[in-house]
């Protein structure tokens, strides 16, 4: 008998359709990989399991846990079940633990709520449940908060509270999708490894096929609510079938095609530049502490060029980027486009701004819900003023057709667009000055592996006719292989290694480099070829 | 936790003497005399002079600020003209009806304001949640003036139940006190109540789509308890600004219902002498009030930091 059981499943949310029939098993000990694009139904699976579903939803089918329905459960039972028999790990850890209790209080509470032990007891527990997830009590006591911790430190704070009662079925919806690659292998190996000491079941769901190729027993793709195919891992993967899964397997290792068109002359010049930001004061009179988050950071990059830089959060890649835009003062070194400063004194100067454009990575954030499409493509042009209205309105229909809209969507709101147009509405705004540099700060890490492939088709397409440089910031190496010529490894605020793309992901130099790659989850050789 | 209260603390001085400095230069800075403004026109150049002298006018400024600030760190606020009684002593007798005054009502306030506005936020979008929507829209938005006259009319002529107006005084024992502040502070509470009610409804809701309560209810705790033990707390660092900000109005700002009830408090004091240019008593009633919004301020900082741990820790 399978330790979960879900047939024929089908969910509505006030009368909308979102799972039609789905059906997965899970044994004990085993994992499942759930893979799919956001809206395909994967994480409502999972919370319909948990039965944590919104306001308006309504289930039918079977789903099972152990030989026990979960559907027809009271709340009550529902209650006395979650935390004890199914464990859950959700996607944003930094949001995910309460801000105002420690940690030792959050995991203790798990164990607190389905059995009467004394606190004391439960603390103890609590600290064993850390300790498992690899939180040991000397370097991370109890009493710490959350803000006290990193986003994977967090992470597996939540894993503690999912397994301190040992359940069955734990759930972890895209838990290492926030994190660094190197975090993301050690999280991945801790699940795994929880997984096989306990027996449990573990449902993983993700968007990302080389997170579970590398440790998922079992797949199961999903595509707007159906389950297309699933499969133990290695014949599945080997021998996809349906088109879709097919065709997300080939968005996930796409490579646009690309001539190099690198020229001598170079377009930015960056020369030993410092930053340096002030800590708290330790005591009320003392002298401000610093934190050098740059240090000395020099490198050239030529017209035509794109050139990445990897490294993971807190590297210092995003001030060395806001450096480059003239968004933030440098203490030490020179920024040069096209051989002029960018800093003009203390101020930017507007006609180097002009020049280069920046696009990031959140699509729902960075726009101002209450503009229309048209102002917010043409906000640039701040930087030129005086410009005729005429004029204006031209080049903001050029660039959204340059990227694959319509000039009509210039009238729309930004609510009534997707993700991935969202992105190609920031690459049309970074268009508008027509910039000679783009920097592309994780620009294509909140998209679907698919989404993602077309906005890397288009950059490359845009690059070609308009040539384009790019600096491309990432901390996915998988992308930043697709799309750069040149590619830059930034650790602590320093760059330890430069060179080709393919000489440095085929035979990396520094150690750090070597870690890094080796920590990214790849998909089995020769798929997707 | 140290620094933070250090640094609150040096911040709440620094503002006390900013303050001081403002208030003073603005009685400085009217045009012409202090002492011709409080005399009026027909006034005689000896009694002129002599007030001049008794306010110490004669005095370069900086003597007469620092004299000013240095008797009010002894509790000397001067001599109220219009009163011919030490303006600490008027001052006392009139928070002695306004504080009492302040903190009933705001106790009121909360009393009502934390069910009502947790009972909502609980019941987001239902009936019920509707109807206390819209009684608090109508509790923000009935004077609070006409709701006292309706309560005089229905509780003191009709029911007889309490007295229509004044103020029993403290001397006569602490019942009759707390009767004649009754209608006054449920009347100041009623939009008081009404406000925060909203705040809290609306702040839990925030909180209780926070990611952190949904973590809670995987672990198997009830939509109730993962709201009473999770989101309570976080959401209640807008409410405690409110209730600042609250008392602070309480405080001053009950000047119609103090009028509506004949009520000897701070607020008709300020009335009063300000109708009679009294420079000297409003002088020191506005510093004393300032002194009571920013100590008011402070103190719900230290709750800020009381409740959340990340404040404690200085980031």
């Amino acid at each position: 008998m399978s330790l979960l059981d879900i047939r024929n499943l089908s969910l509505s949310i006030h009368g909308t359709p979102i799972l039609h029939d789905v059906s997965l098993r899970l044994d004990p000990g085993r994992i499942l990989g759930v893979i799919g694009e956001s809206g395909s139904g994967k994480s409502m699976t999972a919370f319909t399991v948990m039965r944590l579903l919104p306001e308006g939803a309504e289930a039918s089918g079977q789903v099972t846990l152990d030989g026990q329905p979960i559907l027809s459960r009271s709340e009550a039972q529902m209650c006395a079940l979650r935390g004890r028999d199914i464990g859950m790990v959700f996607q944003e850890p930094m949001t995910a633990l309460n801000p105002l209790k420690t940690i030792g209080d959050q995991v203790a509470e798990t164990i607190l709520i389905h059995e009467k032990i004394p606190k004391r007891a439960a603390m103890i527990r609590a600290a064993k449940a850390l300790a498992r997830a690899e939180l040991p009590q000397d370097r991370f006591p109890l009493s710490r908060y959350p803000h006290e911790l990193s986003g994977g430190q967090r992470q597996r704070v939540v894993i503690a509270m999912a397994i301190a009662l040992r359940p069955k079925l734990l759930i972890a919806d895209e838990p290492t999708t926030a994190l660094d690659v190197t975090t993301q292998a050690q999280i991945l190996r801790l699940l795994t490894r929880l997984v096989r000491e306990d027996g449990m079941g573990l449902m993983m769901i993700t968007h990302d096929l080389a997170v579970v190729a590398e440790m998922a027993d079992e797949i199961a793709i999903m595509q707007k609510g159906r389950v297309v195919e699933a499969g133990p891992t290695g014949a599945l993967l080997e021998n996809l079938q349906h088109p879709y899964s097919r065709a997300l397997l080939a968005a996930s290792t796409h490579a646009p095609a690309r001539s190099p068109a690198a020229q001598d002359t170079p377009l930015l010049e960056v020369t030993a530049v410092h930053r340096f930001y002030p800590t708290p004061r330790k005591s009320l009179f003392g002298a401000p502490g610093r934190f050098h988050a740059v240090k000395g950071v020099s490198f050239k990059l030529r017209k035509g060029e794109s050139l990445g830089l990897v490294g993971e959060s807190g590297c210092g890649k995003s001030t060395l980027t806001r450096a480059i835009l003239g968004l933030e003062q440098i203490q030490d070194g020179a920024i040069r486009l096209n051989g002029r400063p960018v800093f003009q004194g203390r101020q930017p100067d507007p006609e180097v701004r002009r020049r280069m454009q920046v696009v990031f990575q959140d699509p729902y954030g960075s726009f101002n819900p209450r503009h229309r499409v048209g102002r917010l493509v043409a906000e640039p042009f701040h930087l030129s003023p005086n410009m005729p209205r005429a004029e204006r309105d031209t080049a903001v229909a050029e660039a959204l057709t340059a990227v694959g809209l319509t000039p009509g969507d210039a009238d729309k709101y930004i609510h009534e667009f997707s993700g991935g147009q969202r992105q190609r509405i920031a690459i049309a705004r970074a268009l508008i000055t027509r910039p000679e540099l783009i920097l592309l700060d994780e620009a294509v890490s909140a998209l679907d592996v698919q989404v993602r492939a077309r906005i890397l088709d288009l950059l490359a397409d845009l690059s070609a006719r308009y040539g384009l440089s790019y600096l491309f910031i990432s901390h996915d190496l998988s992308v930043v292989r697709a799309i750069t010529d040149r590619v830059m490894v930034m650790k602590a605020g320093e760059i330890v290694e430069a060179g080709p793309t393919e000489t440095v992901f085929r035979d990396p130099r520094h150690p750090y480099t070597r870690q890094l790659l080796a920590a990214a989850p790849r998909l089995p050789e020769g798929l997707g070829s | 936790m140290t620094r933070y209260i250090l640094t609150r603390l040096l911040s709440l001085v620094l503002s006390l003497v900013a303050a001081s400095v403002a208030i003073f230069l603005v009685i400085e800075i009217l045009p012409g005399d202090p002492a011709a403004i409080m005399l009026g026109v027909n006034a005689q150049p000896d009694t002129l002079a002599a007030l001049r002298a008794e306010m110490g006018l004669d005095q370069p400024m900086v003597i007469r600020y620092l004299a000013w600030v240095g008797g009010m760190l002894h509790g000397d606020f001067g001599t109220s003209y219009t009163y011919h009684t030490p303006v600490a002593k008027l001052i006392g007798d009139r928070l002695a009806v306004s504080l009492p005054l302040a903190l009933f009502s705001l106790l009121l306030t909360v009393v009502i304001a934390f069910p009502v506005g947790i009972w909502a936020a609980a019941r987001r979008g239902s009936a019920a949640d509707t109807l206390i929507m819209g009684i608090t829209q109508l509790g923000v938005a009935i004077p609070n003036f006409w709701f006292a006259m309706l309560m005089v009319v229905l509780f003191a002529i009709n029911l007889r139940w309490f007295s229509a107006g004044g103020f029993a005084g403290w001397d006569k024992g602490l019942l009759p006190a707390l009767k004649s502040l009754t209608l006054p502070a449920v009347a100041l509470a009623l939009p008081q109540a009404s406000i925060l009610a909203r705040v809290m409804r609306s702040a839990l809701l925030d909180t209780l789509s926070e990611d952190f309560v949904r973590t809670a209810r995987a672990k198997g705790l009830s939509r109730a308890k993962a709201l009473r033990r999770h989101a309570l707390r976080n959401a209640l660092i807008p409410v405690l600004t409110i209730i600042g900000m609250q008392f602070s109005f309480l405080l001053a700002g009950g000047i119609i219902i103090e009028n509506v009830f004949y009520l000897p408090g701070l607020g008709r004091l300020i009335f009063q002498s300000i109708s009679a240019r009294d420079l000297i008593t409003v002088e020191s009633v506005v510093m004393l009030l300032v002194f009571a919004v920013i100590l008011v301020n402070f103190l719900v900082e230290l709750a800020y930091a009381l409740v959340d741990p990340r404040l404690r820790s200085g980031r």
